[in-house]
């Protein structure tokens, strides 16, 4: 693997919540430029954990966390991480706080320095990359589940980041948000890596599969090609085949 | 649940700097609270009631918020009349209503009710995002201004979660009740209440974390002192000039 290229490095990662076994258990995890890789695993298994640990959100017991070749450890070293990689979080409602959808989507630039000017537009441009142009001055608690989803991937995208991590971005959205998010990802020329449970979604956006299970990650090298059978209700819910 | 139902409104004291209306408030009440007589608190209540018909709110909307305050207040009148040391007017059963009983709760009656409309007029009709943001312009504590605005965004998301605690127990029978299983479900349902709370307000933390929060807020709108709030506010000093001239004078 070339290390040039090597955007997240984890060796050895150990964690655990207070009182509970371990999540993580010496857990390595590479991503390099590039690289679109889905991540599945049962509920609890520390999929979202493994999140946190990236964004220095939680502390790992032990381990090394390496980000674009440097060492992360304490905040300080975290605040660059958060800026080149962005988390879409589970609970669309945890990320938008702002009362207006402009603001929301701002507030992460004008947090990088740029100036109300530059914020406004990139937030503009982000928006309108989501086709959500018109949801500007929306309030934020009155969207919908799924429009709170785009707006929320439209907060990290506006920070402009190399490499994303997403939690479970479709679960629960309607077909037509589920395309619209899958359409974006394509589009992107992101690396990333998506939490799902969802096979179908993680076969058509993802280069790679792996699973996660006692607290390692198992790389599933051969995609398993398989057939599968549907059902396209009312016909009005169909989705493409790629 | 419905706060910034007024803010629609497109009146002239909709215009006016959230920074002037905050001050105007607070010293209006500020010297609404400390006078005593009755004529001053009077024409106190008739300016409040003056500046709230030309701010173009519903009769309704207006009553709605008064009903809370008007609640406390009829409590006073049941205690304070009966309470206070004075001259006795009448006697309901074995106990004398004074004159300066009813004369104390007469005057909190008025000077709470002139204080809320003017709060429902000017301080009702502001955005909360505008309102926090003309508070920092202000001066006023960053921690307090913080704590002020999440309350207000996520005070839906915590109504929200009850009223989806309260059906999760109605789908499964409970009747509130006199009895000690009622009152271990509510403790149940206010216990889960705080803890998803402190739960949310971590992930929220991260989140922000995540984008770059460092304990600052900016905004993408300007404020602008126009004239009109220059004018606003030479007007409600004058108000304010001549109801203390009238409290001093009632006085001596």
């Amino acid at each position: 693997m070339d290390s040039n290229n090597l955007i997240i490095n984890l060796t050895d990662i150990s964690f655990s919540y207070p009182g509970s076994p371990k999540v993580l258990d010496n857990l390595d995890l590479q991503l390099s430029r590039y690289d679109k890789v889905g991540l599945i695993g049962p509920n609890g298994s520390g999929k979202t954990t493994l999140f946190h640990i990236i964004m220095g959100l939680l502390k790992p017991l032990s381990g090394k966390i390496e980000i674009f070749g440097k060492t992360a450890k304490e905040e300080k070293d975290f605040i660059s991480v958060r800026r080149k990689i962005g988390l879409l979080f589970q609970d669309a409602d945890d990320q938008l706080f702002s009362p207006t959808v402009l603001e929301d989507v701002a507030f992460g630039p004008l947090n990088l320095g740029r100036s109300r000017d530059e914020a406004v537009d990139i937030a503009r441009k982000t928006l309108d990359f989501l086709d959500l142009g018109e949801f500007e001055d929306r309030l934020t608690y009155k969207l919908s589940g799924g429009e709170k989803r785009l707006v929320s991937l439209a907060t990290v995208l506006a920070m402009e980041p190399e490499t994303l991590l997403l939690d479970e971005p479709t679960t629960g959205l309607d077909e037509k948000t589920k395309t619209k998010i899958k359409k974006t990802l394509c589009e992107l020329d992101l690396s990333y890596i998506l939490i799902s449970h969802d096979l179908d979604l993680l076969f058509e956006i993802t280069d790679s599969i792996y699973t996660i299970k006692n607290g390692k990650i198992i790389v599933d090298d051969k995609v398993h090609l398989h057939q599968h059978t549907h059902a396209h209700p009312h016909g009005l819910y169909s989705h493409k085949h790629k | 649940m419905a706060i910034e139902e007024l803010t629609n409104i497109n009146s002239l004291i909709n215009r006016i700097d959230p920074r002037a209306k905050i001050i105007e408030v607070f010293f209006f009440s500020i010297v609404v609270a400390v006078s005593n007589s009755l004529s001053v608190l009077l024409s106190a209540l008739i300016i409040s009631l003056g500046i709230i018909l030309t701010a173009g709110i519903r009769a309704k909307e207006i009553f709605r918020r008064l009903v809370p305050v008007n609640i406390m207040i009829i409590f006073l009148w049941f205690f304070l009349p009966f309470t206070t040391e004075g001259k006795p007017l009448f006697n309901i059963g074995t106990l004398a209503v004074t004159h300066e009983g009813l004369i104390y709760a007469f005057r909190i009656s008025i000077k709470s009710n002139a204080m809320m409309l003017m709060l429902i007029s000017l301080i009702a009709s502001t955005p909360i995002f505008t309102l926090g943001h003309a508070m920092l312009e202000l001066k006023m504590p960053k921690k307090l201004v913080h704590l002020f605005f999440f309350t207000y965004r996520y005070i839906h998301v915590m109504d929200k979660e009850y009223i989806r605690l309260i059906n999760a127990i109605k789908m499964r029978g409970f009747r509130p009740g006199t009895n000690l299983h009622t009152y271990r479900t509510f403790a149940y349902i206010v216990g889960m209440l705080l803890i998803k709370s402190f739960d949310r307000m971590q992930r929220v933390r991260n989140a922000m974390l995540c984008r770059g929060f460092k304990g600052n807020f900016y905004t993408i709108r300007d404020l602008s002192f126009k004239k009109i709030d220059a004018v606003s506010i030479v007007l409600m000093i004058a108000i304010l000039i001549v109801l203390g001239v009238m409290e001093w004078t009632a006085i001596t």
